[in-house]
């Protein structure tokens, strides 16, 4: 049966993509056919607007065992271990369902990396909501953050810190995004690539239901007024069918039964297939009879496009079916032989003994479209922001305002809901700049972080870009890990729209940059475009999930002062760099000038540096310098403790306020003991680093030495008030 | 004025519990079971004579509040 | 040397967690999946914590109902040490070897955080090894650890040192604000009649390497070493 212009349109294809549609297949579509292309054509699938410029990022090197382009990214971290990881976005199902959207979120994530052999041992995430005052808000944080905590606990992978943001730009598109790593053996990674023919094509874990049909579809369209009308199309997590998933997958992967795999994400059936198919230059016919259904009576079109969670795909070596089912009927879960790999490089589909779908691969993968979008890029201003108009604030009053806005306040409320703890492996919970995981069984760690800064990257956006992987790299190197590669997922608004499309090109631009000075490789990641309603568009959000590695257990540094008496010495040059800090944004509501400038090669001297302070015991507490400035930092460093502070006033920059907010990159906060300043002459002169002292340990006193005292208590309980107003529950 | 009021999964959400809770019994011996869905079951008192009054409250506290509109549904009965 | 079983569900999570702990302390241990009808001889059975059966219809319900259950049902009839840890306790109680109920916590949200818990009595075969009134800072993670149980039991429980750990500050006071989950009396684990079996919420294998926490979770597993 033909398709007509309305179902062309309804599934979001337009008429020169139906007209490629025609000349692949040599004939119309039919319903099923066009489907299969919406699904497999549109944003979130084939990355249509963004591949061109994805391409230029830096995917290689000595320890990247895998890049972008197979379910997760896997690099080499020695002792044949490798570590496999990705973050990902499920930002639309989450405004529609929160709860449910952030947990087949996380589900989603987890799949990507067991999938690949790996078992998950940390979760992370990086949510964004709009302005706490917008009615909205708190029932999509309380919903997303149980939804995040529901589904991981199930599991019982740790969810060992992330970050949670407040902006009004995300009134009605709020971002959630997953991230999760695996551990695996190098020598056992397993790919999505099918190889050989007649092989049995096996799907494995929950049946197939109605669950998110056209979700796909829905996170490459904007939200309207009518977008309420979407609501059926979410699907239900079941974290407890992913338990077993997990176990039994990594059971079947000890031998070597496998031959590819792929998790069934959006688009379920359809994308896993054509992607195992296409990878491996194979065809694949399919009997959709076999197809374990929830529920009575479904048509080819909802299993295919079906997005019910917690299945995969195999593709099994000969006879070793027998074994293999053994291990899923111990686990409960479905394993059924759906069909074979065949020498066609087409996709068949068979149902009630009639063909239903018949399509070239590659139309589908390699040959979908890609779109070379119109964009332009802004001129992004440079002047400095002139605050000696503002009204006067006392600095006390500015830090104890920052401490106490949504975006700074302390964030236990929300990660004491997950379990950090599970697997027994955590060394350092969230809280600090980055968390560390041991590698089980032996004697070095993973560090982990993940990074956002929307408000630099709306203002100048190759600045932002070059900003989060400095700022991931930092937070990294101040636990004593030394940063190996990153997964991004880049949440933008309509790519159809020049200035959208041309933030993204800038992003990527900076990000680019400061992943090839740093030797910092992009290994996955996920894009995630249509984030705006009623036309209007969130403010470009990349955000960044980066992996270091500490080889010594004894030497990893937290943000927690440690002895009175020892000093605090800043590494980096601070010039007073004001415009788009929070001080401006907290105090005055004021979000102009530029962003502060990235030095890439001050980012590397001062890190390494760093890090060698670490590394021969020298740092006793290291924290880098971020959102807020150096009297943030120190105030953060100071609650984590309980000690106070007695902080001195520069001597050479006037305006205290630029020397205490301003937000120059590049800088770190260490402490060490007094008698260890000199040791350290020698390694900043010849790295070229500039530090000077800042502090002193004391008691339980916060003070700049002739300007304010406060009691680190009280800094603790303005920097917790905000939660407890915003929730007032208990 | 009392009304039980009955909020079940819409028909094609996935209900894990139900699911599991079904292979359970299976697991224990009883026999013929088909299938079995989890839902949540409220007793309502209101301050109210008119049964057509109360009813609309009531259906508004389920779409207001009892009900997740997006993955359940609801019933009412005045008891 | 001591022989431990541990008992694994599906959805069970802290299984590998307590074998490294037993481990650790050179118990010889053996998993035992839910399916088994036959319990190795052993000295100490741990049922985990985690999430068996994603904790649908109430935590520990399903697993409850499990074949190798009937078999630590006996055992622990029979005497054997049997440890219930979070999901673990849950279990118990649920197959009836402890009495009581563990309810949503009252602040209604999952809780993961470090706490600290007064040992009471250190009159057991479990608790042997610590002093009476030391505090041990121990981890909880749990969505259901609220205690709760009839006035009577409640008596019988304080009466007999049937309480061997109750939620405390710091300094050893037990009060409402040292409470995490509003458990009834404070109370973060009991015994049963015989002292044999125990059922607590936190989770002491988690305090048991100096790299990630503490080690006053090992205590409990040196009480029960000959």
């Amino acid at each position: 049966m033909k398709v007509n212009k309305d179902q062309i349109e309804a599934h979001g294809l337009t008429p020169d993509e139906y007209k490629k549609i025609k000349e692949y297949l040599g004939r119309d579509s039919n319903l099923l056919e066009l489907g299969i292309f919406s699904a497999m054509w549109n944003e979130h699938c084939s990355y249509k607007s963004s591949k061109i410029h994805l391409k230029k990022l830096p995917t290689k090197n000595n320890i990247v065992i895998q890049g972008p382009g197979e379910n997760a990214g896997v690099i080499d971290i020695g002792d044949d271990d490798a570590i496999v990881f990705k973050i990902e976005s499920h930002n639309h199902p989450s405004f529609i369902e929160p709860y449910q959207g952030a947990a087949t979120g996380v589900g989603g994530i987890l799949r990507d990396v067991f999938t690949m052999g790996a078992r998950p041992i940390a979760l992370m995430n990086s949510i964004h909501f709009g302005s706490p005052k917008n009615h909205k808000t708190k029932n999509l944080l309380n919903g997303v953050v149980s939804g995040i905590g529901g589904y991981g606990n199930s599991v019982g992978i740790p969810t060992v810190g992330g970050e949670t943001k407040f902006n009004d730009t995300y009134n009605e598109n709020i971002l959630v995004n997953a991230m999760a790593v695996g551990l695996a053996n190098k020598n056992k990674i397993f790919y999505s690539k099918a190889k050989g023919l007649n092989k049995a094509v096996v799907y494995v874990g929950s049946k197939t239901g109605r669950d998110g049909i056209h979700g796909a579809t829905m996170a490459s369209a904007e939200f309207d007024d009518n977008s309420e009308e979407k609501k059926p199309t979410v699907q239900v997590g079941d974290p407890f069918t992913e338990k077993l998933l997990l176990e039994a997958c990594l059971e079947l992967m000890k031998d070597n039964s496998i031959i590819s795999i792929q998790d069934m994400g959006a688009a379920g059936l359809t994308s896993s297939s054509i992607e195992m198919a296409s990878k491996g230059k194979l065809g694949i016919e399919l009997d959709l009879n076999k197809v374990p259904c929830r529920e009575n009576n479904m048509t080819p079109y909802e299993m295919m496009l079906s997005e019910s969670q917690e299945r995969m795909l195999l593709i099994l070596d000969d006879n070793k079916e027998k074994e293999a089912k053994k291990i899923f009927d111990k686990w409960d879960l479905d394993f059924v032989i759906i069909g074979k790999t065949t020498d066609t490089n087409r996709l068949i589909l068979n149902f009630d003994n009639k063909k239903v779908a018949d399509i070239p691969i590659a139309a589908l993968a390699d040959k979908a479209p890609l779109y070379e979008r119109k964009f332009t890029l802004n001129k992004y201003k440079k002047e400095k922001v002139e605050i000696n108009n503002l009204k006067k604030i006392k600095i006390e009053d500015a830090l104890l305002k920052i401490l106490s806005s949504p975006n700074h306040s302390n964030k236990n409320w929300i990660t004491d809901q997950y379990d950090q703890s599970v697997m027994c492996d955590t060394i350092q919970k969230s809280g600090g700049d980055s968390a560390v995981v041991r590698i089980h069984n032996k004697e070095k760690a993973i560090a982990v972080s993940v990074d956002s800064s929307a408000l630099y990257c709306k203002a100048d956006p190759k600045t932002g870009g070059k900003q989060i992987v400095a700022e991931n790299w930092r937070n990294l190197i101040s636990v004593g890990a030394k940063p190996l590669a990153i997964t991004n997922c880049l949440n933008f608004g309509s790519p159809e729209k020049a200035d959208v499309m041309g933030e993204f090109v800038d992003c990527i631009n900076g990000i680019k940059e400061a992943c090839e000075f740093l030797n910092f490789p992009v290994v996955s990641g996920n894009v995630s475009f249509y984030n705006e309603t009623n036309s209007k568009s969130i403010h470009p959000t990349p955000v960044i999930g980066g992996i270091g590695i500490i080889n010594d257990l004894k030497k990893i540094t937290n943000i927690k002062t440690k002895e009175n008496g020892n000093l605090i010495l800043v590494v980096g040059k601070t010039i007073g760099h004001l415009g788009q800090s929070a001080f401006l944004y907290e105090n005055f509501a004021m979000n102009n000038g530029p962003p502060p400038e990235i030095n890439l090669l001050n980012e590397k001297n001062n890190g390494l540096a760093v890090l060698e302070l670490i590394k021969k015991g020298i740092a006793l507490s290291v924290h880098d310098i971020s959102s807020g400035g150096m009297l943030v930092s120190l105030a953060e460093m100071s609650m984590s403790s309980g000690l106070g502070l007695k902080i001195y006033k520069p001597k050479k920059l006037k305006n205290f306020y630029e020397y205490f907010f301003g937000e120059d990159q590049g800088r770190y906060l260490i402490e060490l003991s007094k008698n260890n300043l000199k040791n350290i002459e020698t390694l900043f002169k010849k790295n070229n680093v500039f530090h000077e002292i800042v502090a002193e340990v004391q008691n339980d006193t916060f003070e700049i030495e002739g300007l304010f005292s406060l009691k680190t208590k009280d800094l603790q309980i303005c920097n917790n008030k905000w939660y407890k107003d915003f929730n007032a529950i208990n | 004025m009392k009304f039980a009021v009955t909020i079940t999964l819409k028909k094609d959400v996935l209900d894990p519990q139900g699911k599991v809770v079904g292979q359970t019994l299976k697991n224990i011996g009883i026999e013929n079971l088909k299938s079995i869905r989890q839902g949540k079951f409220f007793e309502i008192d209101l301050d109210e004579s008119d049964s057509n009054k109360g009813e609309i409250k009531v259906k508004e506290m389920c779409e207001k509040l009892l009900a997740n509109q997006i993955i359940e549904d609801f019933q009412i009965k005045k008891i | 040397m001591m022989k431990s079983s541990v008992i694994v569900f599906p959805g069970s999570n802290c299984d590998r967690d307590i074998a490294v702990a037993l481990k650790k302390l050179q118990f010889k241990n053996s998993m035992v999946w839910h399916k088994e009808t036959e319990l190795p001889r052993s000295d100490l059975i741990v049922i985990p914590g985690g999430f068996s059966y994603g904790d649908y219809l109430r935590s520990g319900a399903i697993a409850a109902k499990s074949n190798i259950l009937s078999e630590v049902i006996s055992a622990g009839k029979k005497g054997s040490l049997i440890l219930g840890i979070c999901n673990g306790f849950q279990i118990l109680i649920e197959c009836g070897l402890l009495k009581g109920a563990l309810l949503r916590n009252s602040g209604l949200k999952f809780i993961s955080k470090d706490i600290q818990v007064k040992i009471l009595s250190n009159k057991s075969k479990f608790f042997k090894k610590y002093k009476s009134g030391e505090v041990l800072k121990l981890n909880i993670a749990h969505n259901e650890g609220n205690y709760f149980t009839s006035k009577e039991h409640l008596d019988e429980l304080e009466n007999n040192e049937l309480i061997p750990i109750k939620y405390c500050d710091k300094n050893g006071n037990i009060d409402l604000k040292s409470n995490p989950n509003g458990s009834i009396n404070n109370i973060a684990g009991i015994f049963n009649k015989k002292k044999n079996i125990l059922g607590m919420m936190p989770h002491p294998e988690r305090m048991s390497d100096k790299i990630l926490s503490n080690e006053d979770g090992l205590g409990l597993f040196l009480s029960l070493m000959n």
